[in-house]
């Protein structure tokens, strides 16, 4: 499964309850505020081991609209929007966390 | 805004205010469709207020449909005995003479 | 048609925004379609399903007493996640006893509502062809 958030971590608990609730297999694609999440301050435990296994994306545009893209952790890859279009196809029923 | 008996009705001739209804409403609204409310109308309309007292919706038409076969024969239950009673749709019309908002995915 | 499994799921609170009666909205009407439908209710979503509401004194519609139609919709398949329970202090028994009568076995009164483990959520969630997040 393809998990879209779009919400900042700091402002709604969108990020962690698609966390608490994500499977083995699922990736995670940060779009919008969501990418506020990829920044290296803001990264939950779960979400930096998640990284590590690299089963998360944030949206490129999102993240230099933001001005944050020197502050995107190592491990979390930044796909442009083609590259979000071949998320859902490969990861199938996609759930966004809004 | 047109009014029935001096309840207000929206442009579909719903009632405004669900606590304007009265029989006699219901009378006249089916008195407009050229229908005469007869006791087997009455038994759907009746139903179709307490579902909406005890569920805050009025229920689909398949939901109508098999409840009412339950509660007064199967022979009532199904869509043709319903329509015969309220040709323009027993949710629909059979809402509308009960005093109740269109129902919820009713097309 | 073919038939899809469909989840939704819940995660906000009734009254505070539109949220929780708009998914209710868009269920029913779901399932005028016949599908497969399953609610989820996670994090503050799991006081849509809380006994006792009373909305009287805000002037909103007490939209929780729907709830109870949803068996008469087919809908018998309302997941709970325990840990959501947890954090808020709330158990089981604080939830509404939704029931659905079983076609299948005389018309018996079963239960809705099954609480579970995030974990095993997940799996349900990752047998769904389509999920709503409300």
């Amino acid at each position: 499964m393809l998990h879209t958030v779009n919400k900042s971590s700091f402002e709604r608990n969108s990020l962690q309850s698609c966390i608490n609730t994500i499977d083995d297999t699922s990736v995670i694609l940060l779009i919008e505020d969501g990418v506020i999440s990829a920044a290296n301050n803001a990264n939950s435990s779960m979400l930096t081991d998640l990284a590590s296994q690299g089963r998360v994306y944030a949206l490129k545009g999102d993240v230099e609209a933001r001005g944050i893209s020197s502050k995107v952790a190592n491990n979390i890859k930044l796909v442009d929007y083609a590259g979000f279009v071949d998320l859902v196809v490969e990861h199938g029923t996609a759930v966004s966390w809004v | 805004m047109a009014d029935i008996l001096g309840a207000e009705v929206d442009e579909e001739g719903f009632l405004v205010n669900l606590s304007d209804w009265t029989k006699e409403i219901a009378e006249s609204m089916a008195k407009d469709d050229d229908i005469e409310l007869s006791e087997e109308h009455w038994d759907v309309i009746n139903f179709l207020r307490n579902y909406f007292e005890e569920y805050q919706i009025a229920p689909a038409v398949r939901v109508l449909t098999k409840a009412i076969g339950k509660q007064f024969g199967k022979e009532k239950g199904n869509s043709k005995y319903l329509y015969s009673l309220f040709p323009y749709g027993p949710g629909k019309q059979g809402c509308r003479f009960a005093g109740l908002p269109k129902p919820t995915g009713c097309i | 048609m073919a038939t899809k499994k469909f989840m939704y799921l819940n995660r906000k609170a009734s009254y505070g925004t539109v949220y929780a009666i708009e998914s209710l909205e868009v269920v029913l009407i779901a399932a005028a379609f016949e599908q497969d439908v399953s609610l989820a209710f996670i994090d503050d979503g799991v006081y849509q399903i809380i006994e006792g509401q009373n909305t009287d004194s805000i002037g909103m519609k007490n939209f929780s007493k729907t709830y109870h139609a949803l068996g008469d919709y087919d809908i018998n398949k309302l997941y709970v996640s325990a840990e959501s329970l947890e954090e808020r202090g709330l158990t089981e028994d604080d939830l509404m006893p939704l029931v659905y009568e079983d076609e299948d076995d005389d018309w018996a009164e079963k239960p809705s509502v099954k609480v579970v483990s995030n974990a095993e959520l997940s799996k349900i969630m990752s047998d769904q062809d389509v999920c709503l997040s409300f």
